[in-house]
């Protein structure tokens, strides 16, 4: 259950479209590999080659040091998780869990209905019957396995579908948005108990999603995936403090970071609004940028950017305060306060906010980061 | 108003299955009624003389009535079974497989679907007879083994099989063929329940193909037997002619009745008809 899975140089196109440009990836065996994007970003495709469902235009996709590019979707011992859980409609749940066994150790006449019985060994039937057993309980659901899936729940039917590739003890689980057809009560149930089942079984996990929650919640390493690419591979904390390009910054984080238009000068500094601001850009081009800051790094002071509050959104154990720059109404910035931080300023009120100039993230025209360094004096 | 709004559909239903039924009922009549009363246009079911036993009675026993019976089942079965076993992997190929050529081969079924067999039938008797094949059941099942509209038919419906449980079975490693068989077709029963009503009366009442290639009263189909029969008595005897339609119009129905449901979902379902 423990395989590395490499893939090098995939490439892949529909029609004149490139899907996926040039794919490089390694997952380390027992890792929990998320690939994230928007939709249409390729991360799908990229699975579905990994599965052996698509096949690659160019490059190589090995399993445990074997290069498997060639073999059928079977030979290649990796089990998938579907966003439609597909599940066989006709057969009951212990039918179902037992497929992918039944498939590999009997022959074609012991599957067959009623004969099959006959030509299969009973030892085998009985192996399988044990198995079957055995994966429903690690996900409780040995109490459903005599139903048909259209009498399950979603999450039911989620557990079925888990059950199902964890019987065949796969080299890797692939996971297609396994979680995004539940209600999100139940969603942010089964992250935890996917987590733990990742860390129960330590096989490697390679999973699909457009949630980033989900990615930063139960990966060990996120690849986020843009037009075909991959723009960032790195840990959860790793994308959140230190995003590569303006894409992994806008797509990582609830709420989503500020975003700001700013000018660098010749002499490096940067101006937001005719505004010098406590930093120095590490490359010498002049000209715009953009300046990013996470909701909570930014707090409210005496002196600072004058903003104008528009409302505020209480959470429970913190805050949240929209407001727009007082030098262009368009520009909206999102302040997050835990629950104890007094806010003295109602709606329409004017308040002044700074941030530490380490926290700032500095990106060029071209989307990717450059290396912003704070001087002596505090950021706005 | 609300009240005859309500009414309407019932009505208008009501007239056209009465339009439908009523050829059947006359049939069923005139089956049980007396020489005399035939050209009776009254359509009062209890005659005023009771003759069924009697026209019955010489439906059976003039013509090899089963023997027609027998033939028609081992012509609608043979032709049904070859349909199935080609129509259902076509079916299969062109709604879920990826290859090249799939739109142009998918037109082509379509536009088959417009060739009457009448259009054929010269070339394939003169095939059927140059191979000596003339008065076998094969010539009656041959020409129709390969059917378009069970290619369409079919299509239509595994086209909304979800595409997610068949790479799953992928995975699982089924091969295309116990795919196509028992998880694709398995989710399109009613599909298959009503191309087998469909295929199974068209061919039990064939009349055109049987009689072009069957001389042999012994290989007759139920209706090439009637006209044997017909032919017999001149014409002349309508309640036992009657009387013979009867009998070879019941397993129809009996077997209708029993699909009935599966094909009713099976032309909803597929958009068909």
């Amino acid at each position: 259950m423990q395989q590395s899975v490499e893939l090098a140089g995939i490439g892949k196109g529909f029609g004149a479209f490139d899907v996926l440009k040039n794919i490089d990836l390694s997952v380390r065996p027992g890792e929990f590999l998320s690939l994230v994007g928007m939709s249409g970003c390729g991360k799908s495709t990229l699975l579905r080659i990994i599965a052996g469902l698509e096949r690659p235009d160019r490059g190589s996709v090995a399993i445990g040091g074997s290069d498997v590019t060639e073999l059928d979707p079977s030979a290649r011992n990796l089990a998938m998780v579907f966003q439609s859980y597909a599940l066989y409609p006709h057969m009951s749940v212990r039918q179902n869990i037992a497929t992918p066994l039944r498939m590999r150790r009997l022959s074609l006449a012991g599957r067959l209905p009623l004969v099959g019985a006959l030509a299969a060994s009973a030892e085998v039937l009985h192996d399988i019957d044990k198995s079957v057993e055995q994966a429903a309980e690690t996900l409780q659901i040995s109490h459903l396995l005599d139903r048909k899936p259209a009498q399950l729940s979603g999450g039911q039917r989620q557990r079925v579908a888990l059950a199902r590739a964890l019987v065949r003890s796969p080299a890797a689980f692939l996971m297609d948005e396994p979680l995004s057809n539940l209600d999100a009560k139940l969603r942010a149930h089964m992250r935890n108990e996917l987590a733990a089942l990742h860390c129960r079984l330590g096989a490697t996990f390679i999973y699909v999603t457009h949630d980033q929650i989900e990615a930063m919640t139960m990966s060990d390493r996120i690849a986020l995936m843009n037009e075909g690419q991959i723009e960032q591979l790195g840990t959860p904390s790793q994308l959140y403090e230190h995003p590569a390009t303006l894409t992994v910054a806008r797509f990582i984080g609830t709420p989503s970071i500020n975003l700001v238009p700013v000018e660098v000068l010749s002499n490096g500094s940067v101006s937001l609004f005719g505004h010098v601001l406590g930093l120095a850009a590490g490359g010498h081009d002049a000209g715009p940028a953009t300046l990013g800051v996470r909701a909570e790094h930014i707090s409210i002071g005496s002196e600072g950017l004058p903003l104008r509050v528009l409302r505020t959104e209480t959470h429970g154990a913190d805050r949240f305060v929209h407001a727009h720059l007082l030098a262009d109404e368009t520009l909206r910035v999102t302040l997050r306060l835990t629950a104890g931080e007094p806010l003295a300023a109602d709606t329409a009120d004017v308040i002044q906010v700074s941030f530490p100039p380490e926290r700032a993230h500095l990106f060029g025209r071209d989307g990717v980061r450059l290396a912003a360094l704070p001087t002596d004096r505090v950021a706005a | 108003m609300a009240r005859i709004r309500r009414f309407l559909p019932h009505l208008v239903l009501g007239a056209g299955a009465f339009i439908v039924v009523l050829p059947f009922y006359w049939m069923f009549l005139t089956s049980i009624r007396s020489p005399a009363e035939i050209f009776d246009v009254s359509l009062w079911p209890i005659p005023k003389q009771f003759d069924m036993a009697q026209n019955y009675g010489r439906a059976a026993s003039q013509v090899p009535m089963l023997r027609f019976m027998l033939n028609g089942l081992i012509v609608c079965l043979g032709i049904l079974i070859v349909q199935v076993a080609t129509a259902v992997p076509a079916a299969y190929a062109l709604a879920k497989l990826n290859f090249p050529g799939r739109k142009l081969l998918l037109t082509l079924v379509i536009a088959a679907l417009c060739v009457p067999i009448q259009a054929l039938a010269l070339p394939l008797f003169v095939g059927l007879a140059k191979l000596d094949l003339l008065n076998t059941y094969f010539a009656m099942m041959a020409p129709f083994f390969l059917s378009v509209f069970a290619i369409f038919l079919f299509h239509q419906s595994f086209r909304s099989y979800p595409d997610e449980i068949i790479e799953a079975a992928r995975m699982d490693g089924f091969s295309e063929m116990e795919i196509c068989w028992s998880l694709v077709l398995r989710g399109s029963l009613p599909s298959l329940a009503a191309f087998s009503v469909f295929s199974v009366v068209a061919h039990w009442n064939d009349l055109y193909w049987p009689m072009i290639v069957v001389t042999d009263i012994n290989l007759a189909p139920p209706p090439l037997g009637m006209l044997f029969f017909s032919d017999v008595e001149s014409g002349a005897n309508y309640g036992a002619l009657m009387a013979g339609a009867a009998l070879i119009t019941a397993p129809m129905i009996v077997c209708f009745l029993l699909a009935r449901r599966h094909f009713i979902a099976g032309i909803t379902m597929t958009g068909v008809k």
